[in-house]
């Protein structure tokens, strides 16, 4: 019978098949963990007297709470957070006790949990990726199945591998056509948001398909895969094709040699079979799009840079009226109002959406011979270590610093505001994270979500700005 | 975790579509290595102003509703980020199920294995719960897990559906775990029969 690629990769890993009585158990190839998710998980596997199973298909990295300032004068990221400090403390001893490889905040390789995976050459085609996390989907982008799952989850996967699940159902999003200058990956995923909500995707699990999306970078898909959640889908999967073989190729965990022709040979069996069925699907044209801007306060209140925002008292659901009313009063904006032209106090280009190297390349191409504006903080904040060793190669980092925009250590910093980095109450920011939601980037902050290209745009400006009215980089 | 068979409580209604994780529990209360002592921080935000004041509006500050053990969600309760954090607020907080049209995924799972009921209800329903937790904060009802109904303080009993496994684990105070543990041997099958993806601690 013909199968789906998320078909297929569910069923490489049963351990034991779903029942009328019990869920299905899964083998997982691979465990990221951060300090923020795992600390409780650790207790209940001490507190039974286990240990970490397979600390070989582990690894840790510290990103969530931890800061992302500058180096001190003996090269080490200073933690001033008490609270902080005793996590991440209890994070390095239990990787150490269980002998889980980890890398700690300010080391080579440390980073985002999303952005790691990838770069390390970890994340491959058709394995089973988990992590205490919701944008664990972000690995799907090579055609492995991943998602986020519970403090407990973590727990059951340190002490045994697998995991108990029902098998979700499966729902297409096509995206056709292809991209216009200055619109980018970012724009699709919030356009698809928009158009199914953030609870659309709900019990299912998206494989992302069509001309656009084959024209992607990984990067781009990655930021796509990425925002699977923020529709209500725990995992977004993208077909591996060749685009995905180089990327993976020659990375150190990349398989070698015979190995890798092996690798490619199963990979290129992955993708959806023709003819093989989806529970559902989405449909829409990448011809259509232009930049796509958030305006409330979940990724699902999102709209083209030339919009207005709604007017409560048009909605016809009394729910939803209730909800954008909450919305627009908490964001401080009116009805029908554009928001081309709304003042900003932040710029954010950086998370596990936007900070790899292709972002930080584009952000900088479109920044260089321009200034931040006087009113704006911007700050830019890659990935992971490895990603801000790549971009002060190739001198991005200077070119941000002489438009007037911070260059900051690795970290999750303003995406999640536990780490020392976020808005003060009522400011304005225009974002590259994934997440708009009230006090995300701090208590009483206002988050746009946009792209790098509307990020940068803005930055300028000091307003919120559609990039296509300025120079748009070629790459994008 | 101990056996749940009924929860009986008083009623609160918070009827806002999507509340996301982030509200339940803001991020920054997440630097705890515990699940304990993080009911003070359950909707935190909605909760108290800048200076730490409750908001006397906010539907949870309010006296007739201290106490309660059922909360009467909008639709997509729980959504965004996978934090555990979540359900351990709101059962600190004293919360015993939340009664929604729909949960987000994660937080659906996270909350079943915590013993937080997930009642999931048509919207009918969940509208009368709404109306009559606003105009009578005394009202009660039961939840039965064994015959999986929600009982109205008029009688009327709503079934809601929950998976057998979560279900036979909660009644019987199981923790899932324990199954997991039970499939070594299964387990070390699938390992011999597949070569080993990725090696971290190569
Ligand atoms: S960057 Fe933001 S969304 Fe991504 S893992 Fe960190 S906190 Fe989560």
């Amino acid at each position: 019978m013909p199968q789906t690629l998320f078909e297929k990769v569910w069923n490489n890993h049963i351990v034991k098949p779903q029942t009328s009585e019990t869920p299905a158990v899964l083998y997982i190839d691979l465990h990221l963990v951060h300090e923020v998710t795992s600390p409780q998980a650790f207790t209940e596997i001490r507190s039974r007297g286990l240990k970490v199973r397979r600390p070989d298909k582990t690894l840790g990295t510290m990103d969530h709470s931890t800061p992302t300032t500058p180096r001190n004068a003996l090269g080490i990221i200073p933690v001033v957070d008490g609270e902080a400090i005793k996590q991440l403390d209890q994070f390095t001893k239990n990787c150490a006790d269980f002998g889980i490889p980890m890398y700690a905040l300010g080391t080579e390789n440390q980073g985002i949990v999303h952005v790691i995976g990838p770069e390390q050459g970890l994340t491959q085609p058709g394995m089973t990726i988990v992590c205490g996390d919701s944008h664990t989907s972000t690995h799907g982008a090579f055609g492995a199945l991943a998602f986020g799952i519970g403090t407990s989850e973590v727990g059951h996967v340190l002490a045994t591998q697998t995991l108990m699940q029902y098998q979700p159902k499966t729902m297409a999003v096509r995206v056709d056509g292809s991209l216009a200058p200055g619109v980018v990956a970012k724009d699709i995923i919030l356009a698809v948001i928009a158009k199914i909500g953030v609870g659309g995707g709900t019990g299912y699990v998206f494989e992302y398909m069509g001309e656009a999306i084959r024209s992607l970078t990984m990067e781009g898909r990655m930021t796509i895969c990425n925002m699977s959640i923020e529709g209500g889908a725990r995992a977004g999967m993208v077909a591996p094709d060749d685009t995905t073989f180089d990327y993976v190729a020659g990375r150190p965990y990349a398989p070698k040699g015979a190995d890798w022709d092996k690798a490619v040979a199963q990979w290129r069996t992955l993708p959806t079979d023709d003819g093989a069925t989806f529970d559902n699907e989405v449909v829409l044209s990448a011809n259509d799009l232009i930049p796509m801007i958030t305006y409330g306060t979940n990724p699902g209140m999102g709209m083209p840079i030339d919009g207005r925002v709604p007017d409560p008292d048009k909605m016809g659901d009394v729910n939803q009226k209730m909800a954008m009313d909450k919305a627009l009063k908490y964001m401080g904006l009116q009805p029908n109002q554009p928001l081309l032209g709304q003042k900003i106090d932040v710029v954010f280009v950086g998370s596990c959406t936007n900070s790899r190297i292709t972002d930080l390349r584009l952000a900088a191409e479109m920044i260089k011979g321009r200034k931040v504006a006087d009113s704006v903080r911007m700050m830019v904040v890659p990935g992971s270590q490895q990603v801000k060793k790549q971009a002060e190669a190739e001198g991005l980092h200077e070119v941000f610093k002489a438009a007037g925009a911070e260059w900051r250590e690795a970290g999750c910093s303003m995406c999640i505001a536990m780490n020392g980095d976020q808005l003060a109450p009522g400011q304005y920011a225009v974002s590259t994270s994934n997440r708009n939601f009230e006090g995300r980037q701090g208590k009483g902050g206002r988050t746009f979500l946009a792209s790098p290209l509307t990020a940068v745009a803005s930055a300028v400006n000091g307003v919120v700005t559609d990039p296509r009215e300025m120079f748009v980089p070629e790459m994008a | 975790m101990k056996p749940i068979n009924t929860v009986a409580g008083r009623i609160a209604p918070l009827p806002i579509n999507d509340i996301d994780t982030d509200q339940i529990i803001p991020a920054r209360y997440l630097k705890t290595t515990d699940k304990e002592g993080l009911g003070k921080a359950a909707f935190y935000d909605w909760r108290y102003d800048a200076d730490g004041n409750p908001k006397p509006e906010f539907v949870l500050n309010k006296a007739e509703y201290q106490g309660a053990a059922v909360l009467i969600a909008g639709h997509n309760f729980g959504c965004g980020s996978s934090r555990e954090h979540a359900p351990w607020a709101l059962m600190g907080a004293g919360f015993t199920a939340v009664v929604s049209t729909y949960f987000a995924d994660i937080f659906r799972n996270n909350a079943l294995k915590n013993g937080l009921l997930p009642v999931i209800v048509d919207e009918e329903t969940r509208q009368q719960l709404v109306s009559l937790a606003e105009e009578d904060p005394t009202t009660t009802v039961t939840i039965d897990l064994q015959s999986q109904t929600i009982t109205l303080p008029d009688g009327r009993g709503v079934q809601f559906p929950i998976d057998p496994f979560s279900k036979y684990c909660l009644l019987n105070g199981v923790d899932q775990m324990g199954f997991l543990l039970n499939l070594e041997d299964d387990i070390h099958a699938f390992e011999e029969a597949n070569s080993q993806r990725v090696k971290t601690t190569a």
